[in-house]
Order: C-alpha cells, then sequence, then structure tokens
C-alpha cells in the first residue's frame, strides 16, 4: 500500500516553535511560532485536511517578540502560552505570557492558502497575563498541566522551576511555589516535560548534561541523572502509558531511554542521528513509536517495542475476542517484536528543531524546521494495521 | 696310470722342448689308450691330411713326393736332418718308457705273492677263534642259569628298599617340616609336603598314615600362617613378597585373597610414595620423583603381580581357571585407583604452574610424565592409565594456552598503559615535543607486541616439537594447533586488541574523558596496521609453524581483518568526535558567554578563533604523524582570500526587503534553500576515512556546525554580527587547508555568518576590506 506523500508547508519567517493544539481532538491542528527579529512575529495555524491532503492556515500577530517556545492549553482551545524575547535597550529578556486566540480566527481562516489578502491584515494575539519573571531571569519554557483544567502552569526560567496558578480566566498568574537549582556555576535549565503520571505531581527538567526529578507538592528533587548525555540535553518525554519511562535526547546525538527507578543506566540508547538531536516525542497512544528531530536535518521514527507498554503487541481485551479470535491473537503474540526504525525523513534542508504528534490523530506528526518549512507526514500504513491489527 | 705315463712322459722330456711339443706326445698317449674324445676329434681334423707326419693317414709316399715336390735341395737337407732328429728323440723316448714299465712290473708280481704267503696264516687263526668263542658262549649260558634265581630276589628287596626309604620319608616328613620351619626353608618344607601330600591323602584310611597327615596339616598350617603373618607384616621386598605368594599358592591358599592382600600390601607403599611426592616444590623434580618413585614402583608391582597370578603356568588344580581373569580384573581396578590418585597431585600440581615464562620447564615434565606412562601402557595394555594421561597433558595444554593468552593480554595492556604514559609525560614537561613521538610508540608498541606473539608462539610450540612424545598424539597433531594455538590464542588475542581499542570509544564516556586522544589515534592506526598486513602475517607464521590442518572451521582471515577495520574505523571515528568536541567546547563557550548584542566594534580576530586554529593544527600534526595525506579536491589559487558574498550588503537588502510577500508555501528564504537544494547533504558525525584530511574534515565540520547552532540560539547586535564576520574569515583564511572539500567550509563559514545576519538587531556588515585587514592584523 502507498503511503501518502508527505506535506510541506513553508513560513516565511524562521522558526522553533511547534506544538499541537492539545485540547482539540478533532480537527488536525498544529502551532508554530516564528523567530524574526525585524519583523512582528506571528503564530501560524495550521489546519491538516486528512481527506483531502490540503493544508490551511491562518495567522496571528505576536508582537511582543520572536517566538523561541509555544504551548498550548489542554483544556482551552483558544488558550495558549509562548516564551519569546523582548529586546529592550539594547537588552534582551525571554518572557513568558499567556494569550488567547481571537474569536474570529476561525470564521476567516477557511480560505484557501493561495489567497494573498488573508496575510495581510491579520488578527492579533489577545494577552491574557505576563508570566512575570523579571526576578527570575530568562525563561526557556512554559508547561501546561497535562489533561489538566488549564489552571496551572510551569515555567522555567534560568535555575527556577515556577508553578503558577491561573485565575479569572487565565487573566492572572500567581506562583504558588517554586524550586530553585542550586549548584556551581550559572546553572539554566534547557528543557522540562510535566509527567501526565502520578496525579501530575512529577516535573522533569534537564540542565546541562543532567536530567532532574521533581515532586512538585513539596517542589523538591527526587532523582538527578547526572550525565544522562555526554552533552546538552536538549528534550524529554515521559512515556505517555508507562509511567516511570522518560526519553531525553541531546547534543550527544543519541536519543536515551530511562526507567527513573534506576537511574544508572539507560533502558535503551538510540544512535541513529549524525548530530545533536533536538526534539524526542512520544506518540499520544502508541508509545512503541518515537519521533526525533535533529540538526542533521532528519526526522526519525523508531519503533522502540520492547520498551514500550505493548511489548508483545496490541492487545485486544478478553471480552471482545470470540474464540477464533483468541486463537488468532496468541500466535501474534508469538511474534517476535523487534525495534526498529521505521523511517528516517528527509524533507527539511535545515536543523529541525521541532517535532510533534497530532493530538486528534495519533498517525499523525510533523515536524519544523529552521528555515519555516513545515512538513506533515504519517505513520507508514503497514506498520499502522501491524499495530492495530 | 695314465697319471704315472703323463709324469714319466714329463719328466723325460727335456727341459728345452716348446710347449706345443709336449702337449703332442700327450695327445699320442691319450690317442694310444684311446681315452679322449678330445684326442678324436682331432684326430678326425688331422686325419684327412695324407701329409701329416702325426696323423694316422699319414701315406710317406705322398709325403715324400710333395716334399721333393715343393722344396729345394737345401730344404730338402734340412728337412731331413730334422726328421732324423726327431726319430732320434722318439726312439729315445721309446726306450725310457719300455724300461721304466718294466721295473713296475716286476714289483707288481713281487707284492703279488709275498700277500698269498699272508693270507694263509689269517686263515689258521680264524679258525682258533671260533673255537674258543664257542667254549665262551657254553659257560656264559651256564653262569646265567645259576644266578637266575639270586637276581629275582635282589629286584624284590630294591623295591622293597623304595618303599621303606618313602615311608621313612613320610614318617619323616612331620619333623622335617619342623626343621624347615625353625631353619624358615619354607620353600623347601613346602616342596616336601606337596610331595607327600598325594600319598597321605590316599591312604589316610590307615590311622598311622592319619596320624602323620595330622602332623603334617597342622605343621602345614602353622607354616602357613607365619608366612601370612610375613605377608601381612610388608616390610620384605618385593621379591621376598612374590615368593610368599608363589608358596601359599601352592598351599592352596585362595588366590583372591592372596591378590587383595599383595595388592593392599603393595599399595601402602605407592601411597606412601605419593606422599612422598606432595612435599615436591620444582614442577620438574615433582614429576622426576613421581615418575622414579610411584611410577616405577607401581611398574614393579604390577609385573610381580601378573608373574605371580596372571602369566602363572596353569599348574593343574592348583590354578582354577578363573585365577587370571579374576586377578587381572583386581589389578585394574587397583592401577585405576592409585593412578586416579597421581593424577590428581599431578594436576594439581600443573595447575600451579602459572608463570608463563619458561615454558620448556613444563614440557619436559609434561613429557617424561606421559613417556613414563607409556611403560604402564605395554605392562598392562588394556589400562585407562596412558589415555587418562594423555588426557592430562592435553588439559594441561589447554589450561597453558589460557594463560599465554591471559599473559598476553595484560601484555597488552601494560603496553598501552606504557604508552599512555609516554604521551602523558613529555606534554607534561616539554610541551608540544609529545607528539612527535608518536609514530615511534605506534613502532614500539606493534613491534613489542608481535615479539612477545612470537616468543608465546615460540613456547608453546615446544609442545608439538618432535622428540616430545606425545606431541604425535592425535589432539597435538590437530586440534591443539587449531583450536588451541591458533583460535584461542592468536585469533582470541588478536579479537581482544579489537575489543578493548573498542571500549576506549564506550568507556571513556562522551566528553573524551579519561582516553587521551592520541591514544586514540595511535591505536587505530594500529589496528588498521593490523587489518592491512600483521594478521596476515601473524596467522601465516602461526599456520606454517604449526602446520595447522583445517579441520575445524577456523576463523578466517578476512573475518579477522574486517573485525580490525570496523575497530580502527571506530576508534578514528570517536577520535574526530573527541577532537571535534574539544574544539567545539571552546566555541560554544566562546559563544555563549558573551553579550553579543552590547559588544564592541571587533578590533582583532577573537582569541578563541586563534586557538581553534591552532589546536586545528596540531591537530594537523598528530594526525599527519600516523595518517597518508589523502585525497583533496583541487582548490581556488586565493582560497584565502574568498569573500563572503552571502552576506554582502547589496545581497541582504534583496534577501529580505522583499520577502515580506504574501505568506504561501515554499517561497521564502528561496535563495537559501535553492543553495542547499543544489549541495550535498552535509552528515556531522560520520565515518570518515582513514586518511588526514578526512579526519581533519571531519573535526573542523563538527566544530564548525556547533558554532552555527549556537549561533543560532542567540541574538546579535551590529558589533556582534562583524565579530563573526572576522571570526569567521580568520577561520577561513586558515581552516581551508586542511579539508578534502574547501567548499565544505566555505559551506559552513557562509552558514554561520547568514544565522548570525538573521539573528541580527541591526545587520550592517563590515566591508570586506576591513576584514581583511584585522584579520591579517592579528
Amino acid at each position: 500500500m502507498e503511503d501518502d506523500a508527505p506535506v510541506i508547508y513553508g513560513l516565511e519567517f524562521q522558526a522553533r516553535a511547534l506544538t499541537s493544539q492539545t485540547a482539540e481532538s478533532d480537527a488536525i491542528r498544529f502551532l508554530v511560532g516564528t523567530q524574526s527579529l525585524k519583523f512582528d512575529n506571528q503564530i501560524h495555524i495550521i489546519d491538516f485536511d486528512d481527506e483531502n491532503n490540503i493544508i490551511s492556515k491562518s495567522v496571528l500577530q505576536h508582537q511582543a517578540g520572536e517566538i523561541w517556545h509555544i504551548s498550548a492549553s489542554p483544556a482551552d482551545k483558544a488558550v495558549l502560552t509562548t516564551c519569546y524575547n523582548k529586546t529592550s535597550e539594547s537588552r534582551v529578556v525571554t518572557c513568558g505570557a499567556v494569550w488567547r486566540m481571537p474569536p474570529e480566527w476561525e470564521s476567516g481562516s477557511h480560505e484557501s492558502p493561495d489567497d494573498p489578502h488573508n496575510s495581510h491584515n491579520p488578527q492579533n494575539l489577545e494577552l491574557l497575563c505576563h508570566l512575570d519573571n523579571s526576578s527570575h531571569g530568562n525563561a526557556s519554557c512554559v508547561l501546561w498541566e497535562p489533561m489538566g483544567d488549564g489552571k496551572c502552569v510551569i515555567s522555567l526560567a534560568d535555575n527556577h522551576a515556577l508553578l503558577w496558578d491561573l485565575t479569572e480566566s487565565s487573566t492572572q498568574a500567581t506562583i504558588s511555589s517554586s524550586a530553585t537549582l542550586e549548584g556551581k556555576g550559572q546553572l539554566k535549565f534547557t528543557a522540562g516535560k510535566w509527567s501526565p503520571h502520578h496525579n501530575c505531581t512529577q516535573l522533569a527538567t534537564a540542565n546541562d548534561t543532567a536530567i532532574r526529578g521533581w515532586d512538585l507538592r513539596t517542589m523538591s528533587q527526587i532523582y538527578c541523572i547526572e550525565n544522562a548525555h555526554g552533552q546538552l540535553v536538549r528534550d524529554l518525554d515521559f512515556n505517555p502509558n508507562k509511567q516511570y519511562y522518560l526519553a531525553s535526547c541531546g547534543d550527544d546525538c543519541k536519543v536515551k531511554f530511562w526507567d527513573v527507578r534506576n537511574i544508572n543506566e539507560p533502558v535503551k540508547n538510540l544512535e541513529e542521528h549524525s548530530h545533536w538531536v533536538w526534539s524526542v516525542r512520544y506518540n499520544h497512544s502508541h508509545d512503541q513509536l518515537v519521533l526525533t528531530g535533529s540538526s542533521d536535518s532528519r526526522v526519525i521514527l523508531s519503533n522502540m517495542v520492547s520498551i514500550s507498554s505493548e511489548p508483545f503487541g496490541h492487545l485486544v481485551d478478553d471480552d471482545d475476542l470470540s474464540d477464533a479470535e483468541d486463537n488468532h491473537q496468541d500466535e501474534k503474540t508469538k511474534e517476535p517484536l523487534q525495534d526498529s526504525i521505521i523511517s528516517t525523513y528527509e524533507e527539511h534542508e535545515d536543523s529541525v528543531y521541532a517535532v510533534e504528534w497530532s493530538s486528534a490523530d495519533p498517525w499523525l506528526f510533523a515536524s519544523l524546521s529552521y528555515d519555516g518549512r513545515l512538513v506533515i507526514n504519517r505513520v507508514p500504513r503497514a506498520l499502522k494495521y501491524h499495530i492495530l491489527l | 696310470m695314465d697319471g704315472d705315463i703323463c709324469a714319466t712322459d714329463t719328466a723325460t722330456t727335456p727341459p728345452d722342448s716348446d710347449p706345443a711339443r709336449k702337449r703332442r706326445v700327450h695327445g699320442m698317449l691319450k690317442l694310444y689308450y684311446g681315452l679322449n674324445e678330445e684326442g678324436k676329434t682331432v684326430d678326425q681334423a688331422e686325419s684327412m691330411n695324407p701329409c701329416d707326419i702325426n696323423g694316422t693317414h699319414f701315406d710317406p709316399e705322398v709325403y715324400l713326393n710333395k716334399l721333393r715336390r715343393e722344396c729345394s735341395l737345401g730344404e730338402l737337407m734340412d728337412q731331413e736332418s730334422c726328421m732324423v732328429k726327431q726319430i732320434r728323440s722318439l726312439d729315445s723316448d721309446m726306450q725310457t718308457l719300455v724300461y721304466e714299465n718294466y721295473n713296475k712290473f716286476i714289483s707288481a708280481t713281487d707284492t703279488i705273492r709275498k700277500m698269498k704267503n699272508d693270507f694263509k696264516k689269517m686263515e689258521d687263526e680264524m679258525d682258533c677263534l671260533s673255537t674258543n668263542m664257542a667254549a665262551i658262549t657254553e659257560f656264559s649260558a651256564h653262569i646265567s642259569g645259576t644266578l637266575q634265581d639270586q637276581h629275582a630276589q635282589i629286584t624284590k628287596l630294591s623295591g622293597v628298599h623304595t618303599l621303606l626309604r618313602k615311608l621313612q620319608f613320610l614318617f619323616e616328613l612331620p619333623a622335617r617340616l619342623n626343621k624347615c620351619l625353625e631353619l624358615q626353608a619354607y620353600s623347601q618344607a613346602v616342596s616336601s609336603h606337596r610331595r607327600a601330600r598325594c600319598v597321605l591323602q590316599q591312604y589316610s584310611h590307615m590311622p598311622s598314615f592319619r596320624g602323620i597327615q595330622d602332623d603334617c596339616h597342622a605343621i602345614m598350617d602353622k607354616l602357613a600362617q607365619e608366612l601370612r603373618q610375613k605377608f601381612r607384616d610388608g616390610g620384605s621386598s618385593a621379591e621376598d613378597l612374590s615368593e610368599c605368594v608363589e608358596l601359599l599358592l601352592q598351599l592352596d591358599e585362595p588366590a583372591e585373597e592372596l591378590c587383595d592382600k599383595f595388592l593392599s600390601h603393595a599399595q601402602s607403599r605407592l601411597e606412601a610414595n605419593l606422599r612422598g611426592l606432595e612435599a615436591e616444590t620444582d614442577i620438574l623434580e615433582f614429576i622426576d620423583r613421581g615418575c622414579n618413585e610411584f611410577v616405577s614402583s607401581l611398574c614393579l608391582v604390577i609385573a610381580s603381580y601378573q608373574e605371580l597370578f596372571v602369566n602363572r603356568p596353569q599348574e593343574g588344580n592348583l590354578a582354577s581357571k578363573d585365577i587370571p581373569h579374576m586377578a587381572i580384573g583386581k589389578l585394574h581396578a587397583f592401577v585405576d585407583a592409585l593412578a586416579t590418585c597421581y593424577f590428581s597431585l599431578v594436576e594439581r600440581r600443573i595447575q600451579e604452574e602459572k608463570s608463563v615464562g619458561d615454558n620448556s620447564l613444563l614440557v619436559r615434565a609434561l613429557d617424561r610424565f606421559h613417556r613414563r606412562l607409556q611403560a604402564v601402557a605395554k605392562l598392562l595394555p588394556g589400562s585407562a592409565v596412558p589415555s587418562q594421561g594423555t588426557e592430562i597433558v592435553v588439559r594441561a595444554a589447554r589450561e597453558r594456552i589460557k594463560q599465554y593468552l591471559a599473559a598476553l593480554q595484560s601484555f597488552y595492556l601494560d603496553s598501552l598503559r606504557d604508552v599512555r604514559q609516554a604521551l602523558a609525560a613529555p606534554r607534561l614537561a616539554t610541551g608540544k615535543d609529545a607528539p612527535a613521538s608518536l609514530p615511534e610508540l605506534l613502532s614500539s608498541l606493534s613491534a613489542s607486541i608481535l615479539n612477545q606473539i612470537k616468543s608465546v608462539l615460540a613456547s608453546v610450540h615446544l609442545f608439538t616439537a618432535k622428540d616430545i612424545t606425545f606431541s604425535n598424539k592425535p589432539y597435538f597433531k590437530g586440534e591443539f594447533c587449531s583450536q588451541g594455538v591458533r583460535e584461542s590464542l592468536v585469533v582470541n588475542f588478536i579479537k581482544f586488541v579489537c575489543q578493548s581499542s573498542r571500549q576506549f570509544c564506550e568507556s571513556a564516556g562522551d566528553r573524551g574523558g579519561s582516553t587521551p586522544p592520541a591514544l586514540l589515534l595511535l591505536l587505530s592506526r594500529l589496528c588498521l596496521d593490523y587489518e592491512t598486513s600483521t594478521i596476515t602475517y601473524i596467522l601465516t607464521l602461526t599456520d606454517e609453524q604449526f602446520l595447522v590442518q583445517h579441520h575445524s572451521p577456523v576463523t578466517a582471515v578476512a573475518a579477522l581483518c574486517g573485525e580490525a577495520r570496523g575497530a580502527a574505523q571506530k576508534l578514528l571515528n570517536h577520535y574526530v568526535k573527541v577532537q571535534g568536541l574539544i574544539i567545539s567546547q571552546m566555541l560554544r563557550k566562546s559563544v555563549e558567554t558573551r553579550d553579543w548584542v552590547n559588544t564592541i566594534e571587533p578590533r582583532n580576530v577573537r582569541a578563541v578563533m586563534k586557538r581553534v586554529v591552532e589546536d586545528t593544527t596540531s591537530i594537523d600534526v598528530q594526525v599527519g604523524l600516523l595518517y597518508e595525506e589523502g585525497v583533496r579536491k583541487a582548490h581556488s589559487s586565493d582560497s584565502s582570500k574568498r569573500t563572503f558574498s552571502v552576506y554582502s550588503g547589496s545581497r541582504q537588502q534583496t534577501r529580505y526587503a522583499p520577502s515580506y510577500a504574501p505568506s504561501a508555501p515554499m517561497d521564502t528564504n528561496l535563495l537559501s534553500n535553492i543553495h542547499k537544494l543544489f549541495s550535498e547533504r552535509i552528515d556531522i558525525f560520520s565515518p570518515v576515512e582513514f586518511n588526514k584530511v578526512s579526519v581533519l574534515t571531519g573535526i573542523i565540520k563538527i566544530s564548525l556546525k556547533t558554532f552555527l547552532e549556537c549561533v543560532r540560539l542567540r541574538t546579535f547586535g551590529r558589533y556582534g554580527l562583524q565579530q563573526i564576520q572576522v571570526d569567521c574569515n580568520y577561520l577561513q583564511m586558515y581552516l581551508w587547508r586542511f579539508v578534502s572539500d574547501e567548499n565544505l567550509v566555505h559551506f559552513l563559514l557562509d552558514e554561520i555568518v547568514g544565522s548570525t545576519a538573521h539573528r541580527c538587531l541591526d545587520p550592517a556588515p563590515m566591508e570586506q576590506s576591513v576584514i581583511e585587514v584585522i584579520c591579517e592584523r592579528g
């Protein structure tokens, strides 16, 4: 069976920030934040029509500055956070803010992307509140509470992790608690991830070569993987189905999988990229599918079935099975399943800084390279049916 | 008579007569007697000629006519005188013969007459003799008639005498036996008893004989007791013992019991020998003592045992049929048990032999051990002992190979440690002199490893020397050479070298950490050398020395070479990575720690760039010591002067001003994308080739890519951009010469400057001429 060709969309600005619209479960929608020092920055809302293989987009102005990180609220489709650079008096400061998309964007956006007039008068984002961190330094990312009600965010700023409560329809943000990383030299969080497990009470952060786990109830460190990577750790992701499993990637070109109960050794190493790996993402429903993006301009989709929650393939509940199917199931479980690289995607010409699975369609993902190229790809059909059936 | 005539003939012929004439006379005599057929033939040949004066058909008329016709007068005269002379000599010959024969005839007549007289006298004497003989015969008949009666009597008497002598022997037997017992002349007693036993048995129904028999039995029992006692005491020599056993057997002692006793006695002595062995320390002495004491005693025991129980002549009822069978069984069990003890001792001792310095001692010891066991094999053909001994030797050899492998491995690691120290030490002392010694270190390392391998091979080779008895065993001919030496030792060592080299890439951590990069480089070259020549050489050497017969599958040279090449590749890749990271680290720090927005106008190339170039140069020198130059693409004549057109002012404008156009897919950064479209994708951490240029290209790629990624994370002010311009130009000036394709450097530096321009708040590039002035000043 032929796989659909990748769909490519080009932005006119350079871009690093990509997220799927977490609260949207019907439409396949990605948000991209641009980086430009000279012009107004934008947030592109990319809608993908799976049936017709067509991309449609809307553009919202983000005049506050160039976007380094973007994150969508899990509860409200219209709410998102960004981390952006603000240049004032020849100082560059990175701030975090919560925004609301104007309600009209959807109505006017379903024109063809070829329509040249649409982008001439883009709408502005509505500022809900600043995550004011002037006393804490530059924000590197903002994390929403996974599966939460959109009231809690964490921002990582230099060596601080700040837990914010958003009140009054997110128009006010107050720091409810914070943790500070102490140590020699200038410590700085480079990445973080809020664990969806344990009632969302854990956070993992990366600074330099170390990965740390935090308990949000006490804001104290619970584990620390020193020298998790030989070089800087660039990104983290939690396995959505296995609570102790964590993937990390970094400048040593490796992707490592950890069981945080045993931090001495990674469970698994992947060394497929030929340059730094900037982003790693577990598929939201089938955690054997792992997506990585690297500055070697490649996106790699791996099938890490041996350490997934379905090491013997997809197990259907017994109730659903007739006897015949039962036998069939037995046969299937005996098949040896091996970790493998499913596919290497080479549509990008520049470093890929972000990859993201769609929140609506688990077989679809987007990757964004620095030159502003967004590529939407699908999991190969053969594998999809292999996993499903 | 013929002889006589001949003698006469020769005697009478004048001494000056020629041999022809002599023969002629001879021939004529023969002819006369009609003796010789030879003569007849001559006769026939001559008979035809009537002119032959000597022939039978001689015709005087013809002869005379012939003469008269043929000869002159003078000649006739000569012929006549010659004829006369001959006739005269013939006459005298004839006279002499007649005279001689007459004499003989007379003497013969005398002799016959004398004989006639003598015979008459003899006849008379013979008559007298026959009468005398008749008288004698008569007398003799008379005497024998009178003596007949007495003769019968005498015969009877002598019979009685013999019987009486026997009876006396019997009656005296108890006393004699007692005496023998006292004198300890056991063998005599036993033989006496044996002689009497049957008789006594036969007549035991008579009371008197019964008494004697009982007495004898009592005495013999006592004797047996004493023999057994003696046997049990065990102090006596092997010969004594065998005598004892011999006697006891003759006394119908149960053979089985005797065997057991004999063996148990021998066992105690042999065990004492074994205990004595444990004290020995030197392996050769140990084996010597084991051979001389234990094995030779064992052989002696076996020999005497076989003499006593197994090979004894089957003497009627004495040796029942299954004695040899039973005895052999016991002997085997006995020998096996003792040999097991001995072997366990030997094996323990051999295991203590750990020092790998001199193998010849061990081999000699094993040889002796094995050789002596052959004696046992000869004595006891079915025994498992020699094969067990061979197994011990085989195990020892295997163990030895393992030890040598371990020794080689530790030698290798030690050498590496030395190399490491050598790499570290001079660096501390004299700074930059260290890399100069890299090729020497490599060659000395490789030579010392090779020497070590050779010496180990030589040591191991002792096992298969011709004068060693076990070298012709199938194991040492086949498996030892192929599986043992080739696979377990040589191949495993080579694999170990590759493996341990690989470990340097993994264990050292990703930061390069403990392993100095120079060592990585050196090892990579070492592995590469192994791939190209050393492995083939070592294996050929091994195959030649050990005549490896490829019965069992052995590791192919190509597979090993592949492994070595893999290791070399991995090491070199790792070297590139480590060196690249060291430079990357410098670049990253320099980009991350600076406030690029508020920097001052560039006046100099930053020190870190100079450092980068310096380091690259020293890496270039270092790699150049071990690797060949490699191929580079032809470069333009003035590479260092190349300008960065990408960020020239006009270009900058065209790139940005119109681009803020209607947003549409695929139309942004068109120029940059097109540029990338036509240039090949660059793999940063990619495998390098085994040459200097490729290595340096790899390192520079890694460094510049890091530079690029770091720049993209920062925001620059005007002077920040200009500083980067200056730095990149400086790098351009110096780095192009190291890489295979200078376009690569251009491309990456273009990207850096381009990205910086993007990240610049106020992109006002510096004039190229100014940049060049600054760079040249630096």
